[in-house]
């Protein structure tokens, strides 16, 4: 499924994307050495039409930041992002918006990402607005009523605030939004993580339904292994702003190369306590280091468990294809190079 | 609500296109949830009816008043010393000043000055307020810097003093009154709208506007407004009461509305050389400064709960 998918022109591109913030320093703060924060460092990616792209890594390794950046919701500091054959980085105004109408987003906290003053309705309905489709106020209402049908909301709540209703429900009302344009690419911004674990499964699940009946590509966000395997096509790795491996999802589960990957793999719980019992957690030591002042050579290195004396010098290991279509940027990287932690799954 | 709400939450299920809120009620808003809270606040409602009458009051005083009081300027110099410091009575429910008038007609037609200057110097201040405050949070960098540190300039100075200032230059006279009110009282809604808007600024569906390429104009009007508007509302409310009190010193000090034109800080002026003596003269239109003041505030007050999205009983 996976492989088929995977011809002709990506639909997105990201090649070296590098977005740095720059941190706050007092007046005085002399302006040639400013501290950056790295929050993505040299990331590239490939999204084709139509598949689903997960993105995983721990709070703060610039999993959001990579989305937002895609969205252009905040500029790269470098690097290119091409969507549909255009540079995303040098849009103008014009151009943006009609970029906008092929890629939408869906937000992490359905709370905050829904405008308390506006109904339902009108919230679905403002994409079309905006781009001026259905001009016709009949048949625009009929158009967001049969979507609030699609993600399983009553359409007779059209009329209602967001505030009538639960947390699974407003993000259905979200979905609704980013699909009210039919667009090419959906970026999930975690967007099951801030829901029960009851309703992230009903979530996950129209998110696929939706994907097999308009063909959406999605790049999916999240710090949950469990729920990215749930719906993805391929999966990568961040840490520290890096991208540390990328794959499809069944050889990354089954054979992950990157000891980063392994560490994060062994913490995903098994639903089988005699499993869970019997393998090996990995578990790392020390915390992640400052995004401020990142360590030379690999980032992960202070925390690796096979790490040598050239993985803390030079340059980050680059993303090298140790299988056909698995990168790996690690200078050991092996099937399951930690022993005695491989992963059933 | 709140039983609906935890129900709803409890009973969603794949199948949520069933009739899990109760689609016979008809939909509220949240201006109509705000005003059910506010109707249930028995202070805000009791200031909001005092602000209310005394606006009918104001309004239709050409109607009734100058036929069963007097005129509220003029006085008659043939029945002046008999008329004159009349205390209470039927015929004069607050008694009369020296020159014979009317004490209640006077301060019927000082609601109308105050009033006024009230809610037009406050409309002034919020118009300044709301546009700077607007420029300084949306566009940040350089404009808030500008902005907000000019604010901090004009509220570095004692506020009466500056608008006493602003009125030796221009002159007295009730239409500068609002005017210096109106003009000098802008930093103080500029920063509140300012942070309303910073907050509201946060939010991700300001930003799910952006991913929908929706214009600048198009966010602040339809986003981040509405959104950051209740704060103004309040506050507004309450500078309005705020205004009628500064219009008040400044007629008391000399420098505000011009006799014979009645305002309630020159009749406590005129008053309170007879304070032992006929107190009714300053204790009435003080009495009608505090409880317009103390209306406008309780309103105030009974908006800010109303308006908090946060507080969702019904």
């Amino acid at each position: 499924m996976t492989e088929t998918k995977r011809t002709g022109e990506p639909l997105l591109h990201v090649e070296h994307l590098t977005k740095e913030f720059p941190v706050e320093a007092g007046v005085f703060a002399s302006r040639m050495n400013k501290k950056r924060v790295h929050a993505v460092e040299d990331v590239s990616f490939d999204i084709y039409p139509g598949e689903t792209f997960g993105l995983v890594g721990e709070s703060g390794c610039g999993k959001s930041t990579t989305g937002r950046t895609i969205m252009r919701l905040t500029n790269p500091t470098a690097g290119k992002v091409i969507f549909d054959g255009k540079d995303v980085a040098k849009m103008n105004k014009r151009e943006l918006k009609e970029m906008r109408r092929n890629m939408q987003f869906i937000f992490q906290d359905p709370y905050a990402s829904l405008n308390p003053r506006m109904t339902i309705g009108e919230i679905v309905s403002e994409p079309l607005q905006i781009h001026g489709v259905m001009k016709d106020q009949k048949e625009r209402i009929e158009y967001v009523r049969s979507l609030l049908d699609i993600v399983g909301l009553n359409p007779e709540h059209i009329n209602r605030y967001p505030h009538e209703f639960s947390g699974g429900q407003r993000q259905r009302v979200g979905i609704a939004r980013a699909f009210a344009l039919k667009p090419k690419l959906i970026i999930c911004d975690e967007p099951v993580s801030a829901l029960d674990v009851s309703i992230q499964a009903q979530v996950l699940n129209l998110l696929s339904d939706l994907q097999k009946e308009y063909g959406t590509a999605y790049l999916f966000i999240a710090h949950d292994l469990s729920v990215v395997q749930h719906i993805s096509d391929r999966v990568a790795v961040m840490y520290l702003g890096h991208m540390m491996e990328d794959s499809d999802w069944k050889t990354l589960y089954a054979e992950p190369h990157h000891p980063y990957t392994q560490a994060l793999l062994s913490a995903v719980p098994i639903p089988d306590p005699d499993v869970q019992h019997a393998r090996k957690r990995i578990i790392l030591s020390g915390d992640v280091p400052s995004p401020i002042d990142p360590p030379a050579g690999c980032p992960f290195h202070e925390r690796c468990p096979i790490a040598k004396e050239q993985c803390s010098k030079g340059e980050m290991p680059e993303l090298r294809e140790v299988k056909p279509g698995h990168f790996c940027a690690c200078h050991f990287a092996a099937p399951n190079p930690i022993k005695g932690s491989s992963v059933e799954l | 609500m709140t039983e609906e709400m935890e129900k709803n939450e409890v009973t969603e299920s794949p199948v949520t296109t069933d009739g899990d809120i109760d689609t016979s009620a008809p939909a509220r808003t949240l201006w109509g949830d705000a005003w059910s809270r506010l109707r249930r606040n028995k202070l805000a409602i009791f200031g909001a009816v005092w602000i209310v009458l005394m606006i009918l009051v104001a309004l239709t005083a050409d109607l009734w008043v100058p036929q069963t009081l007097g005129s509220p300027t003029e006085a008659d110099s043939t029945t002046m010393t008999q008329d004159s410091r009349l205390p209470p009575s039927p015929e004069h429910p607050f008694g009369t000043d020296t020159l014979g008038r009317d004490v209640l007609c006077r301060v019927i037609y000082g609601a109308r000055i105050s009033l006024a200057v009230g809610v037009l110097a406050t409309a002034i201040s919020t118009i300044i307020g709301l546009v700077m405050g607007a420029l300084a949070a949306y566009y940040g960098g350089i404009w808030d810097t500008i902005i907000m540190r000019l604010a901090d300039i004009f509220l570095a100075f004692p506020y009466i003093l500056f608008v006493i200032a602003m009125l030796a230059v221009i002159g007295p006279g009730i239409q500068n009154v609002f005017i210096a009110i109106g003009i000098l009282g802008w930093p103080s809604i500029a920063r509140v709208f300012r942070s309303a808007i910073l907050s509201v600024k946060e939010n991700d569906y300001v930003d799910a506007a952006r991913a929908m390429g929706a214009s600048d104009a198009r966010i602040v009007a339809r986003h981040i407004f509405p959104n950051s508007v209740a704060s103004i509302v309040v506050y507004a409310t309450m500078n309005i009461g705020g205004a009628i009190l500064t219009e008040s010193a400044l007629s008391y000090l000399g420098m505000g509305v011009v006799p014979p034109d009645p305002s309630w800080g020159i009749m406590i002026q005129d008053g309170q050389t007879y304070l032992a003596t006929q107190p009714w003269l300053m204790l009435m239109p003080g009495l009608a400064i505090l409880t317009t003041v103390l209306a406008f505030t309780l309103l105030g007050d009974g908006l800010r709960d109303a308006l908090d999205v946060k507080m969702k009983d019904a």
